[in-house]
């Protein structure tokens, strides 16, 4: 990997005169550097991914049953369940992280503090414990009762979903807080300066200014966290629900293919992450505007820049 | 001039902990004035120019702008804190241009100029894209519309924010070191339009180190040194012949 890149970066600056070309100059012709490391490393590298994928086949895997299974309809709607608990829980965690960042950011002490309770106990607390405490709460409130306007079993509201979306979001939103909150700090206080200087409220100033600026700082870490929640939703099979890694272990312990039916789960997991990666680098993309004067190319770009750069190297030769 | 001062600052004192900055001003500042502040740094002249529109609070004394007390209200003998709305209020009169030009970096210089009137005074947004428009050609820019803050150069930029802060009809105009941060040949630029904004008869108050432009420009002219004023006149009197010593010494600096 490191390689490539290596590789790519020693073979830009060529390009780069040819392409002005204003002024015609002999290049440099030099015998470039040997990397025999690299090559020896390479070989190294390529005996011990032969090896592993050797042993893989040899094990007792019936590889079949993971092409058979990818598809399985309770595989699928697994898959979704993980994809609508993930975004959901986001959602909410993302909407808790700015409120509480922005209280957590106020001048008024009682709101500071509120906040500041809120994340010391959802980000101290393992998110597994306080999925269990989600799932066991009718033990401690039979009733959820809202005077005249609700009034429910406790046991009815808190569906699987909700103890999963409650679970992973409360606890998502106590990270969202302390990511939006350094993301809030680090726009220059000029900005909200100005912002005041304009007769804009304090509101105005944090939503029309101050927020937006943040977003670049806020979205890597969040696509991070993103990613991380495709990943820990998992863990609410404890608390019923149906997600991908259930409904994959469920086949795997009737079939008799636990192996098997883990490798379709990490299949569709990494197929996930793969895509909201992409997506991530889009939307970090969206909000450099303004920061950078040329925004970065895109991945379909790049791709293109790097096949025309082999073609050229190839003509030079 | 018997009209009613623009600004009028009666003993005000600004400290932050321990550092006493302001140490009693008094200035009245007429209507359709060009009103230069000089000093060295540290002098606490652009804290001063900060308290006019409250973006610092003043510790003692009366500063009101347009007859107004600035940040406070007056009900008998008793003087309120204004709400953070009722502040906000009292800025939209009060354009600031600030020495790091401080536009918004996630908007274009249209969008700069235009944000302030939709959000603020709500007006539409195809009102306040015309006038952003003419104020931009005002200022020498009617083609960089588009382009963002990074895209411009500085004198580009800080001419932008002029045009920002007129987008509100401000009745007065505070300028921090203008042109502080600009290389030296965009100054002109930056100055030419504040000339042109002095001639339209605009209110202003300007902390500035472009001696030529006080003297050309300038109405009023105060020298300030270590947190008071020491001299003030006629900018031509007072940079031409200047009274007292810590004022001859800073001038033969600076001039």
């Amino acid at each position: 990997m490191t390689d490539k890149i290596d590789k790519g970066s020693a073979a830009t600056p060529p390009a780069g005169p040819g392409a002005s070309g204003a002024t015609p100059y002999e290049a440099i012709k030099a015998i470039p550097v040997r990397h025999y490391g690299r090559w020896i490393s390479a070989v190294v590298v390529a005996v011990l991914l032969g090896w592993l994928v050797y042993a893989f086949s040899q094990g007792k895997i019936i590889w079949a049953t993971v092409g058979d299974k990818l598809f399985d309809p309770s595989v699928l709607s697994g898959l979704g369940n993980t994809v609508i608990i993930s975004v959901s829980s986001m959602a909410l965690g993302l909407v808790l992280g700015i409120l509480f960042a922005v209280m957590r950011l106020s001048k008024n002490p009682v709101t500071s503090f509120v906040s500041w309770l809120y994340i010391w106990f959802f980000r101290g607390t393992p998110v597994y414990v306080q999925l269990l405490v989600w799932f066991n709460l009718s033990l401690i409130f039979q009733y959820i009762n809202l005077g005249p306007i609700y009034k429910n079993e406790t046991v009815d509201v808190l569906t699987p979903f909700m103890v999963a979306l409650l679970g992973l979001g409360l606890n998502e939103g106590a990270y969202m807080a302390e990511i939006v909150r350094s993301g809030i700090q680090s726009v220059d206080e000029g900005q909200s300066e100005a912002s005041h200087a304009l007769g804009m409220t304090g509101m105005q100033t944090m939503r029309r200014v101050v927020l937006p600026q943040a977003m670049r700082v806020i979205i890597p870490p969040t696509g991070n966290e993103f990613i991380n929640m495709l990943k820990t939703s998992s863990l609410v099979s404890a608390v019923q629900y149906p997600e991908l890694l259930r409904a994959s272990s469920n086949i795997g312990t009737t079939a008799g293919a636990i192996m098997e039916m883990l490798f379709v789960a990490s299949i569709w997991y990494l197929t996930l992450t793969s895509i909201f990666s992409v997506g991530q680098y889009y939307l970090e993309r969206r909000y450099a505007r303004g920061s950078l004067r040329t925004l970065p190319p895109t991945p379909f770009e790049r791709l293109k820049a790097n096949l025309n750069m082999f073609r050229r190297t190839e003509v030079a030769k | 001039m018997t009209a009613q001062p623009m600004v009028k600052a009666e003993g005000v004192h600004k400290s932050y902990g321990a550092a006493h900055i302001l140490r009693g001003i008094d200035l009245e500042v007429a209507p359709r004035e060009v009103f230069c502040l000089v000093g060295p740094s540290g002098s606490g002249k652009s804290t001063f120019l900060r308290c006019i529109n409250h973006l610092e609070r003043i510790n003692a004394g009366r500063l009101s702008v347009d007859g107004q007390l600035v940040g406070y209200k007056q009900k008998g003998d008793k003087l309120y804190e204004l709400k953070d709305s009722e502040v906000a209020a009292q800025r939209r009169d009060i354009g600031m241009v600030f020495q790091r030009f401080n536009l918004f970096p996630h908007m274009t210089a249209i969008e700069n100029v235009m944000e302030a009137p939709v959000m603020v005074k709500g007006e539409s947004k195809a009102v306040a894209r015309e006038r952003a428009i003419k104020l931009l050609d005002r200022v020498g820019l009617g083609d960089k519309g588009g382009n963002y803050p990074t895209q411009l150069s500085g004198g580009q930029q800080q001419r932008v924010a002029i045009a920002r802060a007129l987008a509100m009809e401000p009745k007065l105009m505070l300028f921090d070191e203008p042109t502080s941060a600009l290389d030296p040949e965009l100054v002109g630029d930056v100055l030419d339009v504040m000339r042109d904004l002095a001639e339209s008869g605009m209110t202003m108050i300007v902390v500035t180190h472009e001696m030529g432009f006080a003297r050309e420009v300038g109405d009023n002219l105060v020298f300030m040194d270590g947190g008071v004023v020491v001299e003030s006149g006629h900018p031509r009197e007072v940079l031409g012949n200047p009274q007292h010593d810590r004022t001859k010494a800073f001038l033969s600096k600076v001039l």
